[in-house]
């Protein structure tokens, strides 16, 4: 089984069948897939980078895409430099990666961090023969983490698409977007299944407004749309998600609540809705279709497609094929557990049968001395019909060291607002315990979202 | 004009929030006595704060809560007319 899987982007496009019409577009440019494997962007230097440690540095979603596929099976090991990366996180990344090459479409920004820069021209596509060496090519990750240096998760190809479906779907050939960024993980899935099942992808623009956005998907005729439930509750909130009309609507890396599964079915009736669990460190670990938020209890008992998982002390372990191997250049910092299980840092309640994601455990918030999941208040206020996004967060008390407050974005044309934040009260009342009742509730115009598409919690 | 109406009002608020019920709020009510536990003084310090602007306990090293409802209200308005 294992075997017959392409070792190499480029094995798996020419498998797929790359037909003509199998394209990327950003909107401004759309490349045919097959152009993209009988071309070089690189200035006549593509067959030097072999057996190189690349950073790909590039600007856009768009040129990295076309990169990955002109490096992967030539590159040592390539590091996927996501936008939002400060420049003073850059030396640590060249150090523990080992980069002797980078490839940029900006030189200046990175020459004096020591390897040769490599500039990827877009528009300067040269005609190419494949190349001759066929690397099993390291992808390496940076963790989403906030604080410190990022951390350099260490994939490969075959892990990566380990949970993507061999069999193009030749008869729709689906049209992908991502609301993510392809240069973090929960982004790079949708390229990669795009890539793999001979499918097309829309990538956004920088900056692109997200109304704009959302015209652009419609008018490709996108079918397959992957996102943050921040992201779609954004989308929820745009008026030209009217029109829009996916096929199929998947929601990872935040907790998929009961209320945002059921806000995209009633805006999207005719869509499948599913969520799918995955992380840099861990891999991807499921898929859940049912329309229920969590998953069935039954995936803890035995392996599902070549996963493990299991809860230890209210956190998901997972253990699998598809999960990183090490950090680069950190053997102080073990990854993956002696006994082969990673720890996801997500915490798991059992009810009734069904696991629900509780939040971070480095996100609990101290009551008291009660640990509250600020996740698990959100979902109880987001099913108030007024509201669009909640966020709770801590505030400091000298009385009891924190309680919490939330910050709640309305639905446009909600009127009494005061009324909103007590029925919001209310319905926390009747369903938490009280120290997980928000004390206060502030009516916000947004909430503010990181680069990877989560709700920003910058106590933790 | 004294804090006094709001913080009643608070304080009420508080407690149907927290499903406490209250003792008849007096001047020499004392706090540990109301009904109302730590985490709804918490709640009713902070809700203040965002309606009066200030919160006393955090203003200074040297108040101690006070013990009485009376002495709670006089918080307030030492505050005020401090300011």
């Amino acid at each position: 089984m294992s075997s017959s899987r392409p070792e190499t982007l480029r094995r798996a496009l020419v498998l797929a069948g790359t037909p003509t019409e199998s394209y990327l577009s950003d909107g401004v440019r759309t490349i045919p897939l097959r152009e993209a494997l009988e071309t070089s962007r690189l200035g006549g230097t593509r067959d030097s980078l072999a057996g190189r440690s690349v950073l790909l540095a590039v600007d856009t979603q768009f040129e990295a895409a076309l990169a990955l596929i002109e490096l992967d099976g030539l590159a040592r090991r390539i590091v996927l430099l996501p936008p939002d990366v400060k420049s003073q996180q850059l030396p640590a990344i060249v150090r523990d990666a080992e980069i002797d090459a980078i490839v940029c479409t900006a030189p200046e920004a990175f020459e004096a961090l020591g390897p040769e820069t490599v500039v990827f021209q877009v528009d300067v596509a040269v005609p190419v023969m494949p190349p001759d060496t066929s690397l099993a090519t390291e992808w390496l990750m940076l963790t989403s983490g906030t604080t410190g240096d990022p951390k350099l998760a260490i994939h490969t190809l075959g892990g990566l698409t380990g949970a993507i479906p061999l069999l193009p779907d030749a008869v729709s050939r689906p049209r992908w977007a991502t609301f993510y960024d392809i240069r973090r993980y929960g982004g790079l899935q949708i390229f990669l299944r795009a890539m793999f099942c001979g499918g097309n992808l829309v990538l956004s623009r920088p900056g692109e407004p997200v109304a704009d956005h959302l015209e652009r998907l419609s008018q490709a005729d996108v079918t397959h749309v992957s996102g943050t439930p921040s992201h779609w509750r954004r989308v929820m909130m745009t008026k030209a998600a009217i029109g829009f009309n996916p096929s199929y609507v998947r929601l990872s890396g935040e907790i998929a609540d009961q209320p945002i599964l059921d806000g995209l079915r009633a805006a999207f009736p005719a869509a499948s809705i599913g969520h799918a669990y995955a992380s840099t460190e861990a891999g991807v670990g499921f898929d859940v279709n049912d329309g229920l938020e969590g998953f069935p209890a039954s995936y803890l008992d035995a392996p599902r497609n070549g996963v493990e998982m299991r809860i230890q002390d209210g956190c998901l372990q997972i253990r699998s094929g598809r999960m990183a191997s090490a950090y680069a250049g950190r053997p102080d910092l073990p990854l993956v557990g002696a006994d082969g299980w990673v720890d996801t840092g997500d915490m798991v309640e059992v009810i009734d049968g069904r696991c629900h994601f509780r939040g971070r455990r480095s996100g609990v918030i101290n009551v008291g001395g009660l640990k509250v999941h600020p996740e698990e208040i959100e979902t109880v206020i987001n099913r108030h019909a007024a509201v669009r996004q909640a966020k709770v967060k801590p505030r400091k008390s000298p009385i009891i060291g924190n309680i919490v407050v939330a910050d709640v974005v309305l639905a446009d044309g909600t009127h009494d607002a005061d009324q909103v934040k007590r029925n919001i009260i209310e319905l926390c009342a009747a369903s938490l315990p009280t120290h997980k009742v928000p004390a206060l509730v502030n009516i916000v115009s947004s909430i503010e979202m990181t680069a990877g598409g989560k709700v920003s919690r910058q106590h933790a | 004009m004294s804090a006094r109406l709001t913080i009643i009002s608070e304080i009420e608020q508080v407690a149907k929030d927290q499903n406490k019920t209250l003792r008849p709020l007096t001047d020499d009510l004392e706090l540990l006595e109301s009904g109302l536990d730590s985490l709804c003084f918490a709640i009713l310090v902070a809700r203040l704060e965002d309606k009066v602007g200030y919160d006393p306990f955090t203003m200074s090293d040297d108040i101690e809560f006070p013990v009485t409802l009376g002495e709670f209200i006089s918080v307030y308005d030492n505050v005020k007319l401090a300011a």
